[in-house]
This record gives structure tokens, sequence and C-alpha cells, in this order.
């Protein structure tokens, strides 16, 4: 099971604002993201109007979730294959250990699934001495590394080029110490080759999907490196993993948020593959496997329905928010302690984890605002981690001189005349502390502030007193 | 202009407490545009600190009182667009299950405008008589760009000021990592954003930063200043009213002189 450290996201953000090398790698990615997508919506004169109709789509079948879903299984069925319901992560686990060892497996190989992080799948296989292999190249440079995803379409966007290099040289100890790994193709040709071998070793193959389709019980899958058709088609068994939220009522509405994924995370028009499965391989088929199970994970999903934060239920995985998030862009995925980064994330942990785990991730915002803009369905992310607040606000949950601090402030805020005697008193005694320099470069209840940086003083006399003089006669 | 236009205005707290000037360079703009301009002795602050820390009850009797005090003016305007979006934005959210204030938050928020927006977009204002000798640089505010699309206007109002010269910097639209609470709450990150912002401030090789609110101001002013940078920092409508010849924000006074106001 992944474990979470959101609830240290404090801690977590101060050791990786010290990274260099994620910081080198953060800036490096940084433009091509951002960039890219906004090429592509500028090419895109109905993108505006296609977001209005993804949210519409979500918030369709999110509204009859449970008959799309039942829609979908009946026609997962009567193609010939499987659907399998998991309540927790504990439950889906079990689910895909069941289906190996049916089938006596040792070797299995992923396409790249989020669910399957949320699940800790991995770890399970391993620990019923199952191989586990990532064909992702992202995710194959993480578990040759050890680590976990950082972002949810490139999970090992953390990691710099020269750490790839070494992380490859340690790991493929069979191939020539002397050979290229300069560039990206030379390491994803290495990869591959690595790779190529262990497809056709794996007796099941498990991919995650981005799309299930109601009307014809499919499931999608999205990318750019084509490991995922490979993963699914060679071996005898493909397990797709999808959360419940995933389903979709046609094509013709896949088709739509298709247009807005590639766009919103790559800046692509389309992705270089888009993989549809319905069933096992039929009669007269070339290939694909023999057997076909859809896993759909809730997982805390359906507790959100009915509240304030149904709206998250839209999100099509993307990643533009973190994209465009100067605070993950800051302190990149893994500060975030658990399956999901950034502003996404800060929504969905504490709905998934609880608040005391996951409250810290809705605090770290400026509401600045950029990913509801970019946002491919219009997700209020601000206005949902503000919820999150209020929902910590009255559980009594924020830290305890915070909130003294906040009491008091308040209590003069709802008093004008006794704020502004206050506040008169503070301005006169701030500058004539600052007097000579005009700002202060340490104050000590400010030290968050002036830790960093200089706290400018105030001009010496407040605004309304200033007014009152001037309409008294006084002043200009 | 057949009536006089009567404006009530949000001061808002920062300026009250930190940068009255940016009060009289607010008040001189919209008198100049022919506006009769008041100033409600019942306000103190927006309620963003409360609203932003989850605390519903203190948010609501902030803005209650702000609804109250600016009920009867034609037009409510405030140097600063985070504030202005609280009130036209949230105000009408936070009363959402009460009908009696919901129509009054509406009626205030249909009303609310920041400043310069207000001066271009509804009283036609296409030029400042003022001058500024020298390069400076703009900062885009979050919610003024995102919440009230500020963004061509305080650009156009620059352009027709005397011996002014604008250089963009890069990423003038991404925050700078004041977020209110945010960056007591989390000055590492705050810090770090802040950094990636003066950098391509500096990089402009301009002499003065603007923007249009005082908490952005205030924190990029202070890190400039942290790191020696040499570049003054000034709100907006300083510029735009020709009323900046005193110290710029984090400034000591000039010589012999008191701060402004003494």
């Amino acid at each position: 099971m992944y474990v979470s450290t959101s609830s240290a996201f404090k801690s977590n953000a101060a050791r990786e604002l010290k990274n260099a090398d994620l910081q080198t790698a953060l800036g490096k990615a940084r433009g091509h993201f951002i960039d890219g997508r906004q090429t592509a919506v500028d090419r895109l004169p109905e993108f505006d109007a296609l977001r209005d109709r993804g949210r519409d789509i979500k918030n369709h079948v999110i509204e009859h979730l449970d008959f799309y879903l039942e829609t979908f299984e009946e026609n997962v069925r009567k193609a010939g294959g499987h659907v399998h319901w998991a309540r927790t992560a504990a439950e889906a686990q079990a689910i895909v250990l069941d289906i190996c060892r049916s089938v006596g497996a040792t070797s299995v190989n992923k396409g790249k699934s989020m669910i399957s992080e949320e699940c800790g799948i991995n770890d399970a296989l391993e620990a019923n001495g199952i191989r586990a292999v990532e064909t992702d190249l992202g995710e194959y440079i993480i578990q040759l590394r050890g680590e976990k995803p950082s972002h949810i379409i490139a999970p090992a966007v953390h990691v710099t080029r020269a750490q790839v290099e070494t992380s490859f040289r340690e790991a493929h100890t069979h191939l020539d110490p002397a050979r290229n790994l300069d560039e990206p193709p030379t390491m994803l040709d290495e990869a591959r080759g690595v790779l190529r071998k262990k497809y056709f070793e794996a007796e099941v193959g498990i991919t995650g999907a981005n799309f299930l389709v109601a009307e014809t019980g499919t499931s999608i899958i999205v990318t750019n490196e084509g490991n995922g058709d490979l993963s699914q088609l060679l071996p005898k068994v493909h397990i797709a993993l999808a959360s419940i939220e995933k389903v979709v009522p046609t094509l013709e509405d896949t088709a739509t948020l298709l247009r807005l994924l590639a766009r919103s995370a790559t800046g692509q028009e389309f992705s270089s593959y888009t993989t549809l499965s319905t069933g096992p391989r039929r009669a007269g088929d070339p290939d694909g496997p023999e057997q076909y199970h859809v896993v759909l994970l809730d997982n805390g999903r359906s507790a959100m329905l009915g509240t304030e934060f149904q709206d998250m239920l839209r999100c099509i995985r993307c990643g533009a928010c973190m994209n465009h998030c100067p605070v993950y862009q800051s302190v990149g995925g893994h500060a975030y302690g658990w399956v999901y980064p950034g502003p996404m994330g800060a929504v969905l942990t504490p709905s998934l984890l609880g608040i005391a785990e996951g409250g810290q991730l809705p605090n770290a915002s400026t509401f600045c605002g950029r990913c509801e803009e970019v946002c491919p369905v219009r997700i209020p992310l601000p206005k949902m981690m503000r919820h999150w607040r209020n929902h910590e606000h009255e559980a009594h949950l924020s830290p305890g001189g915070y909130r003294v601090g906040l009491g008091l402030w308040a209590f003069f805020a709802r008093r004008p005349a006794l704020y502004r005697l206050a506040a008169g008193l503070q301005a006169r005694l701030m500058a004539r502390l600052a007097r000579q320099r005009g700002r202060f470069s340490s104050l000590p209840l400010a030290k968050g502030w002036t830790r960093y940086r200089d706290l400018p003083a105030p001009e010496g006399r407040t605004f309304q007193s200033l007014w009152a003089e001037r309409r008294r006669g006084g002043g200009a | 202009m057949t009536q006089s236009k009567r404006v009530g205005l949000f001061v808002t707290c920062l300026v009250d407490l930190f940068r009255p000037t940016v009060g009289f360079a607010s008040v001189k703009l919209l008198e100049d545009a022919g506006c009769t301009v008041e100033v409600p002795a019942a306000q103190t602050c927006c309620g963003q600190p409360a609203y932003n820390s989850g605390d519903l009850k203190d948010t609501k009797a902030i803005a209650r009182q702000v609804i109250a005090a600016f009920e009867d003016y034609d037009y409510v305007v405030a140097p600063s667009g985070s504030c202005a979006g609280m009130i036209k934005h949230h105000y009408p959210e936070l009363f959402a299950d009460e009908p009696d204030w919901a129509q009054r938050a509406h009626h205030l928020a249909a009303r609310t405008h920041e400043l310069v927006s207000f001066l271009t977009d509804i009283l036609g204002v296409a030029a400042v008589a003022s001058a500024h000798a020298g390069t400076v640089t703009y900062h885009d505010s979050c919610s003024g760009l995102r919440e009230l699309d500020v963004h061509d206007q305080p650009r156009k109002l620059l352009a027709s000021v005397d011996g002014l010269h604008l250089r963009e910097q890069e990423d003038a639209h991404v925050c700078c990592g004041f977020g209110g609470t945010f960056c007591i709450k989390y000055p590492d990150i705050s810090n770090k954003m802040v950094e990636a912002k003066t950098a391509n401030i500096v990089a402009t090789g301009a002499e003065t930063l603007l923007a249009g609110d005082m908490g952005c101001l205030m924190n990029m002013a202070g890190k400039l200043q942290r790191d020696g940078a040499g570049i003054r920092v000034r709100h907006v409508a300083e510029v735009l009213a020709g009323m900046a010849d005193g110290p710029a924000i984090g400034e000591a006074a000039h010589k012999n002189g008191e701060a402004v106001g003494e």
C-alpha cells in the first residue's frame, strides 16, 4: 500500500527545495509543458467550448454513475470479459493476485497506471513472488531507482538526465560500459532493448484506463511509447485497473475528452497511441489476450458524491494543473506525500485519506488560480481547496498559534472604530522603529516573512487618519 | 458628464496601514476623472485573511460590515484586484444560503471595481496627465488578472504617462508567492516563488516595478531590497496619479524629511 507522508508536507517541501537535482529537472520540464499546451490550445479556437462540453459530459456521468457503471459491466461481459468491483485498495490487490495465481503467473508487465500506484499493486505482486516490470519509460526509470512517480503523466519528471544514465549503467550491467547514453533517444533505445525481451516472458499484462466506454464495454489507454499496447496484447491475460469515475457514456463523448486530454497534458493534438480494448481475443483476431479483466476501484470516491467535492470526480488526469502550479513547480510531486500531487492532489488527497492526513495540501496554495484557468474540465480547484480549509477550521485542526492570531485580528477587523485606533498606533510605532531605513530586516512577530525578505515599514499615518484630517480642512 | 459619480473608496487594510499615498493617488485619479470620492469610516478589511483560513463566521461578519458601509454609492472602487475580487466574486458566494444578504451582496458586487480597470472600462479614461521618466516593469497580480481580467488596462494607461517606458518581464502573470497568509504559513515555498519572480524583474533592467496590489508589492519589494537589487517598487496608481516623488515602498523618507504625512 502507498504509505502517505502528506501530513509532513512542510518538512517534505523544505527537503525538496534543497534538492538540487530536483530543481534542475523541474526547471527543464516547466517550459516544455506550459508552452506546448498553449501552442496546442491556440491552434484550436473552439478549445474553451470543448472544455464546456467536457465538463458537461463528466457532470452527466457523475450524476448517473451507477447506471453507466452497470451498463459498462454488462457490455464487458457481452464481449467476453470480466468486471471486478473493488471497494478498497486491499480488495483490488486481492483481485489482481487471484487472477495472476489462476494462470500461475511469475511475471507481470505493467503499463503506466496511477490506480496501480494508489493500490500498491507492485508491492503486492513482489510480496507474492511475482515480478512486476514497468514498461513506460518514466515508470521504468523510477522502478530502477526505487522511487514513486512525482507527476501523474510524467512520473520521472524529477529525475535529471545524468541520474537516468547512472541508473541505467548500474542496472544494465550486461551492456557495453562504453555505450553512448548522452541523449534521450539513446536512453529510450536502451530501455526498449532491455524491455523487449520481457514482453514475451510475462503471463499477465496490467494497464490503467484513461476512459471506460459504457456503450461498448471498452477500456482505453493513451500512450506515446507504444509500451501499453505490448503490455496488454502479448500476455495471456490483460487486467485494466480503473477508478469508477473513468466511465464515459459513448465513444463520441470519449473523442471529446481525448481532444482535451492530449492538448492539456502534453500539447499534442492526439497521443501517439490511443488503444481501445473490448473483451479478449476473438476467433480470427491476429493477436490479443485470452482473458480480459477490468477492476473497478472505489477507494473513497463514491463518498465524494453529493458533497462539495463531487466536481473533483470530473478530473481526467491530464496534469495541466500541476504543470502550471507555482507551488508544485517549486517543490515537485514527492513533497505532496501521496499518489496525487499538485492542485488536483491537494483536493483529492484529503478526500480519499481524510483531512488529518491530507489537510496540509489545500493550505499550500496562494489561490493564484492558474490551475482552474487551465483545467480542461473546469474544476474549480481553488474553491475546493478553500472548502477543505473551512472543514479544517470547523474541526479546529488548524495550528493553535495561527488560530489565536487570526482571532485577535478578526476581533479588531469587526470593530471599525477600535480598528482605526489600533491601526493608527501600529502605523506610527512601526514607522518610528524603522525610521532610519524604511523597512525591517527582522521583526520578532514576522519571522516567517523577514527570514527571507525585508518588511516595508508603514509611511507613518494611516490613510483613514489623514483623510479625516483632510476632510476637516487640515490636509491637502 | 451631467452628474458626478459618487464613488466609495475601499481603501484596503494594507494601503490604510502601510501606504496611504496609494489611497490619495486613487482619490486623485478618480477625482480627475470626474468622480466624487467618499471614504466610509466603517471599513477595515475585505475579510480575506479569515476567508482564506476557513473562518467563515468572521468573514461573514466583516463582509456584512462592508456591504452596509458601501450600500449607498454608485460605485465601490479598490486599489487592489484581490480585495475587489473578494467583494465581487466571493461575497455573493458567502451568502448563498441567506437570501436577504445574498441580494445585498450581489448588489454590491455589481458596482464594485478594481481601480485601474474602473478608470478605463467604466469611466472611459484613455490617458492620464502625468510624467514619469524611466523604465518600469509591471507584475500582473493573480486575483486582478484571473478574477477581474485586469491586464490591458494598466498597460494602456501607463503608455500615456510621459517619459515612461514599459519593459515586460518574463512570466509577468505568474504568482509572486505572497498569497496572503500563505507567505506566513509556508515561508520556504513563498521564498522560492518570489525568488523566481524577482529574477525575472531584475532581468528586465527596469528601474521601477509596478503592480496593482499592496500585498504582492510588499513581498516583491522586501525581496528586492533584501537582495540589494536597487529597484524601486510602487503601486501603479502612484505613477498614474503623478505621485511617485516620495520614497518608494520600503524606502526611507528623504533626508531631512519626515515620513509622508507627518
